[in-house]
């Protein structure tokens, strides 16, 4: 019983380590691109809210708190406890989603959606852009204004795959609730639940390295 | 001829009444099962059908090659026909063949444990490998793709409006079902095996299996990314390897080279360790420097990682990195050079006999050198420049898949068979075909070794007429070729029913596996067993003879 | 021979007499890459009859009936250490050897006559510095080294001549470039050998190496119309490169002439050499490649240009060794008037793209 118990921390360690090499590929192509178009990098970032990123930064990382208290609880089999740390770990999950959803449909809106009527005028005439100005950009020459869409293309696409996993653990998180209040968890079998909170302080960690990457270009003051 | 096959009294001998095929009947005692060894049998009947499915792709690739002129189908037709059979024998087949089936069914065996560390993982990876399958067909089915197996960019994302997009998806999945197996046997081989079974006490099926599972987790995400990113460009418009975006092509093909290259050691390390069970078995003695093969499993699979750029050597990249990739390819093969003289060296001074498993573990070890020395050709910058992209390559991956993985896998499918079924193979018959695919073999692909040098390019459906000798000695050798391999299929399925009955152990080997009964329990042990004595040890399998002798005699 | 059949006869007869192994040696480079490659075989042979050696050998000797007792021997570490460092010592001489001459075929020499390529689906456009326009062929005179600058303008292709051993990949947005010295006459293959969609086996070509006298006389025979740099010089002026970069005290563009091949300092610190791909960029993306000095205020010309026409005018800048044919467009052509550099800017920040003048004939 023992050597399952360890051999599924251990298989979880390794399922880790792949998703590492998957969102490795990402932060390849990020620096890569990031290294070759750094002004409008700079002026994408400047498109993004610190406002919701640090909040949202901060409910993850009170989520995975929560999620820490449930596991200790699944161990001290306080089933009340553990219920309630895996609830509030969910809500924040959903907090976390609903917060990118509004950032998305700002984007959206802006006409900032790679494929998507791309607009270039915030980065060209950053006047008439709230954002752009507040940051204090210069306009871009056309052909790095261009670039703005490459940043955007992997705002997107690491974003989107972190919010996919967060889904994917949000739902995983639902099934635990349901079986936490029937018990499952707290009679000494916590694996399940130990497993799980890796799972989770993974996708919290790949949001630690996204927020200053995404985020924080060159912000000064 | 002498022969090593001792097989129970055929007038009494039975099929053991209970064991893991007759443990439970119906149709969902199979699909819904935990069992690695079930779960073995499931990979083999789908890894077959897809592997027909594959060569039959490759017949219609032969016969337009005939002639010159792209005759027998429109040239699109035949971009998919070379496009799908790379995607189905490669994803479909190749990955998945020996570690899915030979390693589910015999890595618990071999290290004494009663299944693998995550049951449910492993048959989860079934599931992925079928609905990757399906979604393949689902491509044939609607029309194909061509993009060629290697999906270059911006070809794939821009330039084609083909099925790339399930393509893409189902070669998705079918990576994570690799990605699980492997999991699952790096955690098993960690923290399953039975007591004494030390780490220098596994046999090297087991050794090469673990180094092909490093390659399987790491490598495999690589490519479901890049995979996601050409799926995203051609979907959304993200265009990371679009130039006319200020991406990058090239970016794509170090992505997926990432993958792609230690890919062919996933394909070909498992093949090794059958090698060194079978070269053991029927010279009966333990594998020339041990050591030396296990470690260089190893090497083989970290070095792999550092070589990928040798697939790009005239794509514009930097001539330094040339340098340093083209020397870390030198240091790859030579782990390879080192397991060939160490199975050359266990037949010194062994005891030597021919069955069907030594014949094809005998062609693997004469192909794969030739497919290795091969690949120094193309991992030497100066000639690569001349034969890449030309049917040298087609040459020499063949040699080292084919003449080397396949024929390793077929070595194993008939060493194991007893073990796996019960029951032997006819070994004449046997001997034939693994003569016929020999022979077939090297005259389909020897002559590409010319056409390569020569120039011919590959993927042409179209050719220069002064290259259509060498061509339709190749379709010749094809022919042959496939009646080697119907051989197998036809005459293994009959002896589903007609062989005769194994025995525990008709090899008199030396592994745990051969020390239960053929077929195995459910649970494999009726109680694990304490191991004390290293693999391939002769002497351990000769006392515990003497002792079961002694026993019955009383 | 009766029981040959006469058509049999002819094409034994055809294919011994045309049998070959390896491609014409037709370049300088062949016969070096050719030894590598002999060498490569051999060391290949002796490493497969050692195998093949072993493995029989030992299968007879001591086979089951004449060895019926195996003897268990665990190893040898001199043996290990044996075909170990003998096979990486032969691997790292090919290694050496092949790194070699593959610095030689991407290193072309100074005097290197330039010809671009430029690969499409599913043709080759060869164009020579006279202005002659080449589809799927390239003519060549032996004796010269030539170098190829390739570029695609849309998919991956790959430029291949098996007669000089010399391929190179056609990449869409950069160039890459091969060169080499053709030594026999004669007409040669030429192949795409990267897939690159439906018609990749058509993609085929002939090299036709004649003598430097046939040569010239082809040269001659098949100009029409302008050499590369003068279509570079006629574009230079009806896309209004003149107007900032015209050699003068106070332009805003540097000045062109003689920058091809010396070495740039950026504007970002960096410094840069001025070859071909570097002046692609300049063009295609103006402001990450500003020369020290002058502001990024270049309009980019993405679009507006073909790749074609990115090399008549790579080709005129290499060519352009002073400004007094720029001075006298200046006089004679309708210029964008004084302020216009600013307005430019914001009339391009206004819109998505400046593409006011259209695609100017190239």
């Amino acid at each position: 019983m023992e050597q399952q118990v360890d051999a599924t921390g251990f298989a979880m360690w390794l399922f880790l380590l792949t998703e590492i090499m998957f969102f490795g590929g990402l932060f390849t192509a990020y620096l890569i691109y990031r290294n070759w178009y750094y002004p409008a990098f700079v002026a994408g970032s400047h498109q993004l809210s610190i406002l919701w990123g640090t909040l949202n930064t901060g409910v993850l990382i009170t989520s995975s708190f929560t999620m820490a208290m449930g596991v200790w609880c699944a161990e001290t089999r306080r089933k009340g406890g553990l219920v309630l740390c895996l609830v509030l770990t969910f809500l924040l999950g959903l907090v976390f989603l609903g917060i990118k959803t509004i950032e998305y449909s700002e984007k959206i809106e802006k006409h900032h959606v790679p494929g998507f009527h791309y607009s270039l005028k915030s980065f060209t005439d950053p006047n008439s852009d709230e954002a752009a100005k507040t940051a204090g950009d210069k306009p871009l020459p056309l052909d790095m204004a261009r670039h703005t869409e490459m940043y955007f293309g992997l705002y997107f696409a690491m974003t989107g795959m972190h919010a996919l996993h967060m889904i994917i653990g949000i739902a995983i998180l639902a099934f635990m609730i349901v079986r936490a209040q029937a018990g499952a968890y707290t009679t000494g079998h916590i694996t399940f639940v130990e497993n799980f909170g890796l799972y989770w302080h993974f996708v919290d960690i790949v949001w630690i390295f996204l927020f200053p990457l995404l985020y924080l270009i060159s912000r000064h003051g | 001829m002498s022969t090593i096959i001792s097989l129970p009294d055929q007038s009494t001998a039975r099929i053991p009444k209970v064991n893991f095929i007759t443990k439970e009947n119906g149709l969902l005692s199979w699909l819904l099962t935990g069992d690695h060894k079930r779960i073995a049998m499931l990979y083999l009947a789908s890894i077959t059908f897809f592997f027909a499915i594959g060569g039959a792709l490759a017949g219609l690739i032969r016969l337009e090659l005939l002639t010159p002129q792209s005759d027998l189908m429109a040239t699109d037709t035949y971009n998919k026909v070379f496009t799908m059979h790379g995607v189905v024998m490669i994803f479909l087949f190749l990955v998945p063949s020996v570690p899915a089936t030979l390693g589910n069914f015999l890595i618990p065996i071999m290290i004494g444990a009663k299944d693998l560390a995550l049951p449910k993982i492993n048959l989860l990876s079934w599931y992925l490998y079928v609905a990757g399958g399906i979604m393949v067909l689902y491509t044939m089915a609607a029309g194909g793709v061509d993009t060629g197996w290697t999906f270059t960019t911006p070809l794939s994302t821009h330039y084609l409006n083909t099925n790339v997009l399930s393509t893409g998806i189902a070669i998705f999945i079918a990576g994570f079902s690799s990605i699980f197996t492997g999991l699952n046997f790096i955690v098993t081989i960690h923290k399953m095996r039975a007591p004494g079974m030390t780490w220098f006490r596994l046999p090297l099926f087991v050794w090469s299996h673990y180094a092909a599972s490093i390659l399987m987790v790491l490598g495999t995400p690589v490519l479901a990314i890049a995979l996601v990113l050409v799926i995203l460009e051609r979907t959304m418009g993200i265009g990371v390897f679009d130039a006319a975006k200020g991406g990058d092509p090239i970016l794509f093909q170090h992505l997926f080279w990432f993958y792609s290259h230690p890919a062919v050691y996933i394909m070909i390390l498992p093949g090794m360790g059958v090698i060194s069970e079978v070269i053991s078995t029927f010279s009966r003695k333990r594998v020339f420097g041990y050591t030396a093969v296990a470690f260089s499993s190893v090497a083989i699979a970290v070095f792999g990682f550092f070589v990928w750029e040798h697939h790009m050597f005239i794509m514009g990249v930097s001539t330094y990195s040339t340098l340093v990739f083209s020397l870390l390819t030198m240091l790859v093969a030579v782990p390879s050079a080192i397991k060939i003289f160490n199975w050359s060296f266990t037949l010194y001074k062994g005891s030597i006999t021919f069955e069907t498993p030594m014949l094809y573990a005998f062609g693997f070890m004469g192909l794969f050198t030739i497919g290795g020395l091969t690949g120094v050709f193309l991992g030497t910058t100066g000639t690569d420049i001349h034969l890449t992209e030309t049917y040298f390559i087609v040459a020499h991956f063949h040699f080292v898949m084919v003449g080397g993985m396949l024929m390793a896998f077929l070595a194993g499918i008939h060493f194991w068979w007893p073990k796996m079924t019960g029951r032997m193979y006819p070994e004449k018959i046997s001997q034939l075909a693994a003569l016929i695919t020999f022979i077939g073999f090297n005259f389909t692909f020897f002559p590409q070794f010319i056409l390569g040098t020569l120039g011919m390019p590959r993927r042409y459906a179209a050719y220069p007429a002064e290259f259509q000798v060498l061509n339709v000695f190749s379709t010749a050798g094809a022919t042959i070729l496939g009646v080697g391999y119907l051989l197998p299929i036809l005459y293994l399925t009959w002896s589903l029913r007609y062989g005769e009955i194994a025995g525990n152990n008709p090899w008199q080997a030396t592994g745990l596996e051969w020390q239960i009964q053929s077929p195995p329990l459910t649970e494999n042990f009726a109680e694990i067993p304490i191991v004390d004595h290293d693999a391939y040890d002769y002497d351990w399998l000769e006392r515990k003879h003497v002792h079961e002798r002694e026993v019955t005699s009383v | 021979m009766d029981h040959i059949s006469q058509v049999l006869w002819q094409f034994l007869i055809k294919w011994l007499t045309n049998f070959s192994l390896y491609p014409p040696e037709a370049s300088k480079i062949a016969p070096q890459m050719d030894a590598l490659y002999f060498f490569m075989v051999l060391v290949s042979l002796i490493g497969m009859t050692i195998v093949i050696l072993l493995v029989a050998g030992f299968s007879i000797l001591y086979s089951k009936k004449r060895h019926p007792v195996a003897v268990q021997i665990e190893g040898s570490t001199l043996l290990e250490a044996t075909w170990t460092i003998i096979p990486l010592g032969l691997f790292l001489i090919m290694f050496v050897w092949g790194a070699l001459v593959y610095f030689r075929v991407y290193t072309p020499p100074a005097n290197a006559m330039n010809i671009y390529v430029v690969g499409k689906q599913w043709m080759w456009k060869a164009e020579h510095p006279g202005g002659q326009h080449e589809i799927n062929a390239l003519h060549i005179p032996t004796g010269r080294p030539i170098q190829l600058t390739i570029i695609s303008q849309d998919v991956f292709h790959s430029f291949s001549i098996p007669a000089f051993r010399v391929k190179r990949e056609a990449i869409p947005g950069r160039y890459t470039s091969v060169w080499f010295e053709a030594t026999k006459t004669g007409t040669y293959h030429l192949f795409c050998t990267q897939y690159c969609g439906t018609n990749h086996s058509a993609m085929i070509g002939e090299i036709v190496v004649l003598t430097p006298d046939d040569y010239k006389k082809w040269l001659a025979d098949s100009t029409s119309g302008m050499s590369l740099a003068q279509n570079g010089e006629r574009l230079f002026a009806s896309l209004s490169c003149a107007a900032c970069h015209n050699g003068r005290a106070d332009s805003r563009g540097p000045s062109l002439a003689g920058v091809f091949g010396t070495r740039l300092p950026l504007a970002n610190g960096q410094s840069a050499l001025a070859d071909e791909a570097y002046l692609r960029e300049a063009i295609l993306n103006p402001s990450e490649h500003v020369t020290q000095g002058y502001s990024p205020i270049m309009p980019t010309y993405q679009g507006q240009i073909s790749e074609d026409g990115v090399i008549s005018l790579v080709e005129y800048i290499k060519n352009l060794h002073s400004n007094d044919r720029v001075e006298q467009t200046l006089n004679t052509t309708t210029l964008l008037p004084e302020g216009e550099g600013k307005a430019a800017s914001a009339s391009a920040a206004a819109g998505p793209t400046s593409a006011k003048q259209g695609m100017v004939k190239q």
